[in-house]
């Protein structure tokens, strides 16, 4: 038979069914389609009900929407899982190592391994934490790490996300459908729980609490509010921690901690779980413009007196121009070999590199250093001539913009669709939480598919979708 | 609890009951329009001034019809009293305030608002209309349902309550301010068939035509009627019952206090000056003007729970 290039997780390279897919294809096999589709619109309609839904940017009136789920789980064995999972702890110590460095000594850029201009023209950059160490010395709290696969050990890092990394909602929303839905599956198959997530976040916070903390750590959520496109993940942790969500018009600095309104007069907090930029954390400190910020707070969080996760100016260490250099930062602060690899990745800042990247550009994935949420990325064998030569002239314009990558073979995972299972690509990003002294990553993350054929573009805002994702107990 | 929660929950709740009063006023009025003989056009307007939005009906719509009225209460987005605007609006509350919630308000809330979308998203035809109210009852009832069987008696349901009770209380204080005309006195000891008429829609807007005959009998009129709705305890949308409710539950919210707050107070006074007569004395110090005062004492009752737990600053 011949061999396929891309990888299927369920059926590898040639069509042989792989272990961790056994017991679920036994399952499957005896299913009936039109259950199965039935099932399918029960799992909308349950999430149509509990309210899982994201609202999208630039549109006249606030629309809610679905993020498409798919039943067929995605599932990982254990043994491949903890090799991720080691890869994911170096990769979180070095991420954390780095910014304090960053932020202090700047041993690295003193090293050579860095330029230095790659961080002092970084708007990434946040020169008011020079010299400021957090509670516990923790910068990243939470941290996901977007991953995608070519192989049956082949995982490669496409993005570190350690400033506020959104999705872990769906990773358990995804599991509490599929309980409900399918309970037979997990007494059939053994799969490693998420479903702790909430109280292991509050504990981790809770560890990384300021030494002004009286008593237990108060921990709360801070939300823009309910226009903001995760406002239902901000809504859904505060509830599973049984913590106040807060936006910045319930906050203030009183006594020289940030306090919020009760109906009883104002409590001082002591861990913030921000889900807001920097940028709009302090309107005395960072953007004077800013309604959703707390005057003040940054001075506080300098004297002590809050714990803010993730850190203020922790996106020195997620942007995509710092990306291509994480091997080096790995191996700096380490000594180890990355277990996990980089995707090989081009600096269009270089002028080498550039002419490269425009000599081959319908073969590569060309990235906006700032950009996310797949927004303004190029897909060079997808694209256009007319597109390519519009991107041309991005790129010369402002190479430093941009960096380029090659276009991997994503691996794929079968979707219920028309005809009965159909491979897809996906990417996966699981979480990790970071407190003094550990870093729990959980046995599972958020795998988000690409529901058109032959897509490799997973974003939700793109028509993507999500599954659950099962890693099995050996 | 967040001074916001506490004034989101107060919301949600209020424009919840705010949507079943309103679904309540149009099925009257609709039946008292069937059962009549002519336009019913003055009872269209009474009906929106108890539910308090002639004045923005009549900015906003040109005709007094009874498809306009029913049509700017049902489901205009103009009309932030609208069954359609409270519901959203109300769920837009749930959604500020949903760490508060149990799963189970939460998705009754999110039901309703579901519902109404799409029930409501075209006009309703003449023969869907009793249908249709009856689904938006029967869905904001299912909040209520999930509010009394699944939530801790703390702080947060207080809070449900207030909103509750504030809103039933002004909306039965409405009905009769509009319509206190024909529960005076007269010379004439027994109804007319008009009077009846009319007393039966009071009775209709507030679900207690039943409750009523069984308490005080068919012979019973004008008086009782006041009585009933003013004073009885044991009906629950008469003024003596919510002011009660509100006066317990900022009793509960004050627990722990040294000194009961002002909104507390200013419920207690409610209560002892206004509701712990007969009706008789309502009628010696004037029923227009009498309930005219509780309204007035009600707003600022409602201005004084914002106040004392920080719902805005």
């Amino acid at each position: 038979m011949e061999k396929s290039p891309i990888f299927d997780e369920m059926w590898g390279r040639e069509e042989r069914l792989r272990a961790p897919y056994q017991r679920f294809h036994d399952w499957f096999d005896g299913e009936d389609s039109r259950r199965l589709w039935a099932k399918q619109r029960e799992a909308e309609e349950l999430f149509r009900l509990t309210g899982i839904t994201f609202n999208v940017y630039g549109r006249a009136e606030a629309d809610e929407r679905l993020i498409p789920f798919d039943i067929i789980p995605r599932i990982i064995s254990d043994r491949e899982w903890s090799r991720v999972t080691r890869g994911i702890e170096q990769r979180i110590r070095a991420i954390n190592a780095f910014l304090h460095d960053i932020y202090h000594g700047q041993e690295i850029l003193k090293a050579g391994r860095i330029p230095r201009e790659m961080i002092s023209t970084n708007s990434a950059f946040e020169p008011r934490m020079l010299g400021v160490t957090p509670p516990g010395g923790i910068y990243t709290h939470i941290v996901g790490i977007d991953l995608v696969r070519t192989g049956p050990d082949e995982f490669f890092v496409l993005e570190d996300n350690a400033r506020t990394p959104s999705g872990v909602s769906y990773m358990l929303e995804n599991r509490e459908t599929m309980l409900q839905m399918f309970p037979e599956l997990f007494s059939q198959n053994r799969v490693r729980d998420v479903q702790s997530y909430p109280t292991d976040l509050r504990q981790s916070l809770a560890d990384c609490a300021p030494a002004k903390t009286e008593g237990t750590p108060v921990v709360a959520v801070l939300t823009p509010g309910i226009y903001n496109s995760a406002y239902f993940e901000h809504a859904f942790l505060a509830d599973q921690m049984s913590v106040e969500l807060v936006e910045g018009h319930d906050l203030r600095v009183v006594d020289g901690r940030v306090a919020m309104r009760t109906i009883h007069g104002y409590k001082p907090i002591d861990v913030l779980y921000r889900r807001v930029d920097d940028d709009f954390l302090d309107p005395l400190n960072f953007n004077l413009d800013s309604q959703l910020g707390i005057p003040g707070i940054m001075d506080v969080y300098r004297a002590g007196g809050i714990s803010i996760a993730n850190a203020p100016g922790t996106g020195i260490a997620d942007d995509k121009a710092i990306y291509s250099y994480m091997p080096d930062i790995v191996e700096f602060y380490t000594g180890e070999r990355p277990i996990l690899r980089n995707v090989p990745t081009w600096r269009c800042s270089e002028p080498d590199q550039l002419s490269y990247v425009l000599d081959n550009l319908k073969d590569l994935v060309v990235k906006e250093v700032h950009g996310s949420g797949g927004y303004g990325m190029l897909i060079g064998p997808a694209a256009t001539k007319k597109e390519l030569a519009a991107f041309r002239r991005k790129l010369k314009a402002r190479p430093g913009h941009y960096i380029a990558q090659p276009t991997l073979s994503l691996s794929t995972v079968p979707i219920f669709a028309q005809k009965g299972l159909s491979p897809r690509h996906v990417d996966l990003r699981p979480f990790g939480l970071v407190s003094p002294g550990r870093i729990k990553v959980t046995p599972g993350g958020l795998t988000r598919v690409a529901l058109k054929k032959g897509s490799l573009v997973v974003n939700s805002s793109q028509g993507g979708g999500t599954k659950d994702t099962w890693i099995l107990e050996d | 609890m967040l001074g916001k929660t506490a004034n989101g929950l107060y919301w949600m709740y209020r424009l919840l009951e705010r949507a079943e009063n309103t679904s309540r006023l149009i099925e009257t009025g609709q039946r008292i329009a069937l059962t009549s003989l002519d336009s019913g056009e003055e009872e269209w307007r009474s009906v929106l001034q108890s539910a308090g939005s002639l004045g923005q009906f009549e900015i906003n719509r040109d005709e007094l019809t009874k498809d306009n009225a029913i049509d700017w209460l049902l489901r205009d987005r103009a009309n932030p009293s609208s069954v359609l605007s409270c519901i959203e609006t109300a769920r837009q509350n749930a959604r500020l305030v949903r760490t508060a919630l149990t799963n189970e308000v939460w998705e009754a809330t999110n039901a309703a608002y579901m519902s109404a979308r799409q029930m409501l998203a075209r006009k309703v035809a003449e023969r869907d209309l009793p249908g249709v109210l009856g689904a938006m009852r029967q869905s904001t009832s299912l909040v209520r349902g999930m509010t009394h069987g699944t939530m801790l008696r703390n702080n947060i349901y207080n809070f449900t309550r207030l909103g509750t009770f504030i809103e039933r209380a002004d909306c039965t204080a409405r009905i009769m301010d509009v319509k206190y005309y024909v529960l005076l006195p007269s010379a004439s000891a027994v109804g007319t068939s008009l009077d009846n008429v009319q007393w039966e829609t009071i009775l209709r807007s507030v679900s207690a035509r039943g409750g009523f005959r069984m308490e005080y009998g068919a012979g019973a009129g004008r008086r009782e009627i006041a009585q009933f709705l003013i004073l009885d305890k044991r009906m629950p949308r008469s003024l003596a019952f919510c002011v009660g409710k509100l006066s317990d539950n900022l009793r509960y919210l004050q627990s722990g206090m040294m000194h009961p707050g002002p909104a507390q107070l200013k419920a207690q006074t409610i209560e002892r000056t206004y509701l712990s007569h007969d009706v008789d004395a309502v009628f010696d110090f004037g029923l227009h003007e009498y309930i005219g005062t509780f309204l007035r004492l009600l707003a600022e009752l409602s201005g004084q729970i914002e106040t004392d737990f920080r719902f805005y600053e």
